[in-house]
């Protein structure tokens, strides 16, 4: 159906527009910010409004009324979900019916009560947004209507196309009205809406009531009336299926198509001439493609189009000949717009949903069945998601990773972990890194835990470290960390020829950083100092080549006098140390126990 | 459409921009005040100004945020032919409880030797890179190779444009089939170099660089630009504002295998035209799904366009100052916006915003 070009009302930003010209904004999530501002940036300047306005685009939905609706839909929506997959095909149609007019009822429930509030309400501007949001339910509720036809109560072939034309009946009700008031009025051919309301009648496949309005014309022009007897003959022998009757359908068909080629007869001898609303009439049920968008006025919506034209034209159409028809005819805007408006119907919930802070679930689940654009929407949209509390990005991160949306785990851990370093909670910044695998991350996080140590002598967030398991292999650093922590922790429960084993591999594998190994060696100190001999023979030959390399390597020239002092200091304790256990060593591995 | 939430951004001279943050918590605003300012979004909905300061010794032009990952990170430009950078320093516990935060800032970068007309970031899968645009006619772009230390930049690459620059704007997508690209827009009335768009391509191969296409048919002065997000195509889109709105598809051309060291080449298509701002558009936009473009121009109002099933673009709403001016009982009739709560708050800002804008205006 083409729409008409006609530009939207302006929406009026108060207090702008009067000290300076233009309009700045900015999208925002879910709304748009205007500000009053001037781009031309050079020539004389006075101050503009101060304001910023935050414009909504669309209608409150965080409304009660609405968010109810959107629960409750989205139950059922995943309800329906499961049954896809849990029950065999043939119990699964009467389900899905099922399912589907108890969705149209809570639309229509939840419509109620919006007309409720819209009517009740004392605020104008209260009043019509209700009423917009009754409009986009209406919608929402007769697009669905007709899915649920199409797809889900899949009627045989020519049963189809009378519960499509049954159901265009009831949402287009004003037809009945006006004819009433053609009828009832003194008289009832020269009414203004006289034709309208045959048409309409006609549109609709109501045709003995178009019958019966025709006959009001009929009996005014004599002369005429042949003319209206060949249009009331035509309308009268139109066969219409009976689902229930004898007859089947290949018969109805043969019938369909004779009487068809009957009002095309009539065109072609150009019966109705005469009359060009009787033309009109005989090119509409001859289901004339121009001629029904013509009468779009009364049709109003383009589904209604769609059912007359099918109703004129493939009256004994099955719902798997629709899809042939709309994937053969791609270019009929028709159903092209049939299909746009599924997608964009669940798409603009979506987006709708997604503005609303809490129902942000909600959204994913309907992204996930969005064709085509689905997955990409939802990458964008996901993303922008805050994260305010850690909960509330786990959440996400869970709905990311169910989906395999690496890019969008690895930024939001990576965002979080940045937002903990920043608040200096390691622990945490050491977590989200892991879970972003971010390698560089870890690393830098682990020199600031290492960092702690030197300088408090402990470690915190000691859960954390104790339990990295694998994950520590994410990067050398975070290695080192660990198992320096596991050394710490062995050495705290005693058991110190592990504990003294860890250490040294720490620096024979080289696993810790060469700034370090003098704080590794100055651990060793009190292992070597124990009664007891833990370091053999071997080990503490390593150890001692090990400080050995230490010192070979070119001294730190920014080291102070007091710092080299220290150092040497130490080493020859630690010389001393090895000296002594080395001998300790020998004797205890040398002697045969008896 | 309908006005929610007015905000007295409380600047003591024209706002030039405004922009939110990342997940649309945050807000920065820039002034010809010579001061950015960054708002608060509280759990209530409640916007509060957490921070207020000094950033340049000229007009503001544009503020912008670096991507969440790398911190709260701040970009500012300014007609004082400087760019800067600011960072949001986790304050004291009492600064908290007063909802105030620092910024500092990290970097001034003064390469440009005239305003500095635009500062963006780039896409956060090229690293923090930082990108400017002067009336000089340079494009200069930096690069934090060490993104815990935001103090250290280096300016990795200057492209000549030869036409003073007004705009900038990087294709968001981080697909492996796209190198990086930047279109930049001229508001230069200079006739020899006619197109007034310029698309550039980084090499792999020569890290450098170069112009893939000129815009040929884009000959009037361009204030804006701005590509849309990808969402998978193989094509890009390009919004300008120039005398008009116009809608740009440009299609990569598959390479030759002798020619495949050159920048890509485009087919260019003009996807659709709006001309009814009916004058001047400065600005255009693309919302996050690029579902809907809006635009700015000298007509004052900003108008939202939408594409249909066709690929048939048309206006789907507009926007317009009511003309009304800023006073007490303007505020009023303004704030009447649905359900607002602390609206009483906004009042008494309002009102004092309007004396001060009485007193500032002539006679």
């Amino acid at each position: 159906m083409e729409e008409v070009d006609v530009e939207p009302s302006p929406t009026l930003i108060p207090s702008a527009g009067f000290h300076q010209r233009h309009l700045g904004f900015e999208w925002g999530p879910g709304d748009l910010l205007v500000y009053e501002t001037n781009y031309k940036l050079q020539g004389p300047r006075s101050a503009g409004s101060p304001f910023v306005h935050i414009v909504w685009k669309d209608e409150d939905i965080c409304s009660p009324i609405l968010r109810k609706l959107f629960n409750e839909s989205h139950l059922i929506f995943v309800g329906l979900q499961k049954i896809k997959e849990d029950m065999p095909s043939k119990n699964k149609k009467s389900q899905f019916v099922s399912i589907s007019k108890n969705y149209r009822s809570v639309i229509r429930a939840c419509m109620e009560e919006l007309q409720q509030n819209a009517v009740s309400t004392q605020e104008g501007s209260l009043a019509s947004q209700y009423g917009d949001q009754v409009s986009i339910l209406l919608a929402i509720e007769l697009i669905w209507n007709l899915c649920e036809v199409l797809f889900i109560d899949a009627a045989p072939a020519g049963s189809l196309l009378l519960h499509l034309l049954d159901w265009v009946r009831l949402h287009k009700s004003d037809v009945d009205a006006r004819a009433r008031e053609v009828l009832q009025s003194d008289s009832p051919a020269h009414h203004q809406s006289y034709w309208d309301v045959v048409i309409s009648l006609v549109l609709q496949g109501r045709v003995d009531e178009a019958r019966q309005v025709l006959s009001k014309q009929a009996s005014l022009r004599a002369e005429s009336s042949s003319v209206f007897k060949r249009m009331d003959v035509l309308l009268h022998t139109m066969p219409i299926f009976n689902p229930t009757g004898t007859q089947t359908l290949t018969e109805f068909d043969v019938k369909w198509r004779h009487w068809h080629e009957e009002c095309d007869r009539c065109l072609q001898d150009n019966t109705f001439a005469s009359n060009r609303h009787l033309e009109t009439i005989c090119k509409i049920l001859v289901g004339d493609e121009d001629t029904i968008l013509e009468q779009k006025e009364l049709l109003s919506t383009w589904y209604h189009f769609l059912v007359t034209r099918l109703l004129f034209t493939h009256p004994t159409i099955k719902p798997p000949d629709l899809h042939y028809y709309a994937q053969v005819h791609t270019t009929s805007p028709i159903l092209l717009s049939l299909r746009y408006c599924y997608k964009q119907c669940i798409y603009h919930t979506c987006v709708c949903v997604c503005v609303c802070v809490s129902l942000w679930q909600l959204a994913v689940d309907y992204f996930d069945h969005c064709p085509e654009f689905g997955r990409v929407y939802l990458e964008l949209q996901i993303e922008r998601v805050p994260l305010d509390t850690e909960r509330k990005a786990i959440k996400v991160l869970r709905i990311c990773e169910d989906r395999q949306m690496s890019e969008q785990v690895r930024s939001i851990c990576k965002i979080m972990a940045k937002r903990a370093l920043r608040n200096n909670r390691l622990g945490s910044a050491l977590s989200w890194s892991i879970r972003a695998k971010d390698a560089a991350f870890a690393t830098l996080i682990s020199e600031r835990f290492l960092q702690d140590y030197c300088n408090k002598g402990s470690f915190t967030d000691l859960d954390l470290l104790d339990n990295l398991g694998p994950a520590m292999l994410l990067s050398d650093r975070l290695t080192f960390l660990g198992k320096y922590r596991e050394f710490h922790r062995l050495y705290g429960e005693n058991r110190f020829s592990e504990a003294a084993k860890l250490l040294l591999s720490l620096m024979t594998a080289k696993i810790a950083p060469r700034s370090l190994w003098m704080t590794l060696l100055t651990d060793a100190l009190p292992l070597l100092e124990q009664k007891e001999v833990i370091f053999s023979v071997d080990q503490t030959y390593e150890l001692m080549s090990c400080l050995e390399e230490l010192n070979s390597g070119t001294k730190d020239s920014s080291q102070t006098d007091q710092d080299e002092d220290i150092e040497s200091t130490k080493t020859e304790l630690l010389r001393l140390a090895l000296a002594r256990n080395l001998a300790m060593a020998i004797v205890k591995e040398g002697t045969i126990e008896t | 459409m309908f006005v929610a939430k007015s905000i007295a951004a409380d600047h003591k001279d024209l706002i030039h921009d405004v922009s939110y943050d990342f997940h649309g918590r945050r807000m920065a605003t820039c002034s010809s005040d010579q001061s950015v300012k960054v708002w608060d979004k509280g759990d209530d909905g409640e916007w509060r100004c957490t921070a207020s300061w000094k950033t340049h010794s000229g007009s503001v032009w544009r503020v912008t945020w670096a991507h969440p990952e790398f911190g709260q990170v701040l970009a500012s430009c300014s007609f004082d032919r400087t760019a800067a950078v600011w960072e949001e320093i986790v304050g004291e516990s009492n600064d908290k409880q007063r909802g105030q935060s620092h910024w500092i800032k990290r970097t001034t970068l003064v390469d440009s030797r005239t305003s500095v007309t635009d500062v963006k970031f780039a896409p956060k899968h090229m690293g923090l890179m930082l990108t400017t645009c002067s009336a000089d006619g340079v494009v200069r772009i930096y690069e934090a190779p060490d993104v815990m230390n935001l103090s250290q930049w280096s300016l990795q690459h200057e492209i000549s444009c030869k036409l003073s620059c007004s705009c900038i704007s990087w294709n968001p997508s981080s697909s492996r089939a796209h190198p990086p690209m930047i279109a930049v827009g001229s508001d230069d009335s200079n006739v020899t170099y006619s197109g007034k768009v310029q698309i550039y391509e980084y090499n792999e191969n020569t890290r450098k660089y170069a112009k893939a296409e000129t815009l040929m048919t884009v000959t009037d002065p361009v204030h804006d630009i701005t590509f849309a997000p990808n969402l998978g195509r193989s094509f890009h889109v390009l919004a300008i504002a120039t005398k008009d709105v116009r809608i740009f598809k440009l299609v990569p051309l598959r390479r030759e295998s002798a020619n495949s060291s050159g920048p890509t080449k485009f087919e260019v298509q003009v996807m659709a035209q709006f001309d009814s701002h009916n004058s001047q558009v400065w600005r255009v936009s693309w919302n996050i799904t690029s579902t809907l473009l809006a635009s700015s121009g000298d007509d004052g109002c900003v108008r939202l366009w939408k594409a249909n099933y066709m690929d048939n673009w048309k206006c789907t709403g507009i926007l317009r100052g009511d003309g009304s001016p800023v006073n007490g009982s303007g505020h009023a009739a303004a704030l009447s916006a649905v359900g607002v709560p602390g609206a009483a708050q906004m009042l008494v800002g309002a009102t004092s915003a309007g004396r001060k804008i009485a007193q500032l205006m002539p006679g």
